[in-house]
């Protein structure tokens, strides 16, 4: 069974570790201060997130400190979607990303409540209330935006359109998803796609805007088994830029 | 966009006089010299309010072009303590930036009017961010050092005489004093760390040496000083002063870690007044004058997200959907 937890609080901890990096990339440009504000402190909470899981893995599953984890693991060693890896473009997809993926870190945290594995279900009790913000505020500029100008408005649909596929890959299930559904750990992908596709559907619909049409051909998977797109390696290289500069045990 | 300014009629058409009401003035200068705060509804001399308008904004400015440099390292920062730490701080600058200049339009200029000015070259912002951050230990020196110049600044500043700015003032010196303390440990580590560390770290303080001396102004023996500025406590110390006391309580927690600044001039004389070598006035006036190393890098940031953003703004202005749900 540790494998299949393993497994679920990697690709947990890499999606909000990617997103947080990213999130974190708007500090300073923002279209306007309250945004760089707004960026940063989710920014923060994602990365924040990253670091409480790895703790989990470390504490209870054997695996290296939070640090090693992030700052020290090969790019196909990854279980993040390719959504989260994406540049952060202009502010239409990065708020449509964010949109799309903290509905699906709502749903998915409030689903882990009712895990048996204990670590997980008492931290998502208080993720769950910092990603209800994080919802709040996306679901608040989709609707602005979507309902502003022509300009926002064609600016979100096209953005919602490039990131559909990529965002149904968040739902790509791993080999033990029946494993961690029948142990009651988690409730699985399937269930969870189910229920976010009910949440924004009218969000969107809200926001004057299409839902864009599914090809099951072109959803973007990958990223759960370490395939990833071009833009993580660089990502990570930048990261870890300081620490590969110096010896190992270097502290910093 | 971003609200209302609060200058009467009667004060914007006073604004391109220079002659004040006698009796007005002498109440305000008594008012001041009580210790009392001027409030926004206040009167106020014209000139008072063209200065504080030009020092809040130009302070502004600094805050959200400070967070420039640093924000390239966010993405770099070597563990989770450290790139939570940096994104918070960064934040605040421009959570700093975004309450002075609401302050600043309390005296009648709108955020909008100010950032166009930033990008025109119409207002300043400080000198120090205009010098790039090029390793990690920069970031450490920025912290500790440049985030303690600020500090002596604004904390002797938050004694002024214009509510809405001190209690700004206030608020920042509070989060500041946490930068301070992340700076340092920063340092800290750096300075106890491997033969690299620490000689980035060298490196940086060597570069950041005379960008700092510059931080607090020309000496007062070339600065054109107003004793009006003092008397309405819209300055209230001299440049040297605050230079002085930045190096009396810095320059012994450098050394202290057995790293050095370059200027072999530098020490603290009997009478607690601290001698250096006269840092290059010239640079510090071509800097300004915008041929510093990165003020046009700075500037096209600025300009780069103010022109990204514009559509955004637009589509906020105009609102289709009454959307007037409480958030929480």
């Amino acid at each position: 069974m540790s494998n299949a937890l393993k497994d679920l609080l990697f690709k947990m901890a890499d999606d909000a570790l990617i997103i947080g990096h990213r999130n974190s990339e708007w500090t300073g440009i923002g279209p306007m201060l309250e945004e760089d504000l707004a960026f940063s402190s989710m920014a923060q909470d994602k990365i924040g997130h990253a670091q409480a899981l790895y703790k989990i893995l470390n504490d209870v599953l054997g695996e290296a400190d939070a640090d090693t984890l992030a700052f020290k693991r090969e790019e196909k060693n990854f279980k993040c979607c390719q959504l989260v890896e994406q540049p952060i473009g202009e502010y239409d997809f990065s708020i449509v990303r964010q949109f799309l993926f903290d509905h699906a870190e709502l749903i998915r945290y409030d689903m882990l409540t009712q895990s048996s594995f204990q670590p997980l279900a008492q931290l998502a009790k208080k993720v769950k209330g910092e990603i209800k913000y994080h919802v709040m505020h996306a679901d608040t500029f989709v609707k602005l935006l979507g309902n502003g100008t022509e300009e926002s408005k064609a600016r979100l649909q096209t953005s919602l359109n490039y990131a559909w596929h990529l965002a149904l890959g968040i739902f790509e299930k791993s080999e033990f998803e029946n494993d961690l559904i029948s142990e009651n750990i988690f409730a699985g992908e399937e269930e969870l796609k189910k229920r976010w596709l009910q949440k924004i559907i009218p969000i969107i619909e809200a926001a004057s805007l299409k839902i864009p049409a599914t090809d099951e051909s072109k959803i973007v998977y990958g990223g759960r088994k370490g395939f990833h797109s071009e833009y993580l390696k660089p990502l990570l290289d930048e990261m870890c830029e300081v620490v590969r500069s110096d010896e190992a045990t270097a502290e910093w | 966009m971003y609200g209302s300014t609060n200058l009467s009629e009667e004060d914007a058409k006073r604004m391109n006089s220079t002659v004040e009401d006698p009796e007005k003035l002498e109440a305000f200068e008594s008012r001041i010299a009580r210790g009392e705060k001027i409030e926004p509804q206040d009167w106020m001399p014209i000139e008072y309010r063209k200065q504080l308008i030009r020092m809040i904004e130009q302070h502004a400015h600094s805050e959200i072009v400070g967070a420039l440099p640093e924000g390239t390292w966010i993405t770099r920062a070597p563990n989770f303590r450290r790139k939570l730490a940096l994104i918070a701080k960064v934040q605040d600058e421009i959570g700093h930036g975004q309450l002075l200049y609401s302050a600043a339009e309390t005296l009648g200029k709108t955020r909008e009017e100010m950032l166009n000015d930033l990008l025109n070259g119409k207002s300043k912002y400080s000198n120090v961010f205009n010098y790039p951050a090029k390793t990690w230990a920069d970031i450490a020196v920025i912290g500790f050092l440049v985030d303690g110049a600020a500090i002596v600044n604004q904390v002797i500043n938050s004694k002024g005489s214009y509510g809405p700015y001190c209690r700004a003032l206030e608020r920042i010196c509070y989060e500041e004093s946490f930068h301070l303390k992340q700076g340092h440990d920063n340092v800290v580590y750096l300075a106890t760390g491997t033969k690299h560390q620490r000689a980035i770290l060298q490196d940086a303080i060597n570069r950041w040496y005379v960008p700092l001396l510059h931080f607090f102004g020309p000496p007062d023996k070339l600065s054109a000083h107003s004793e009006k500025l003092m008397k309405w406590k819209v300055k209230l110390a001299s440049n040297d002063d605050m230079r002085n006391q930045f190096l009396d309580q810095y320059v012994p927690k450098i050394w202290e870690l057995d790293i050095t600044f370059p200027d072999p001039n530098l020490k603290k004389n009997n009478d607690g007044i601290w001698e250096f070598s006269d840092p290059d006035w010239n640079e510090f006036k071509r800097v300004i004058n915008g041929a510093g190393p990165c003020n046009a890098e700075r500037i096209a940031v600025r300009k780069f997200a103010e022109e990204a953003g514009r559509w955004v703004r637009a589509a906020l202005m105009n609102p289709t959907e009454k959307y007037v749900a409480p958030l929480a």
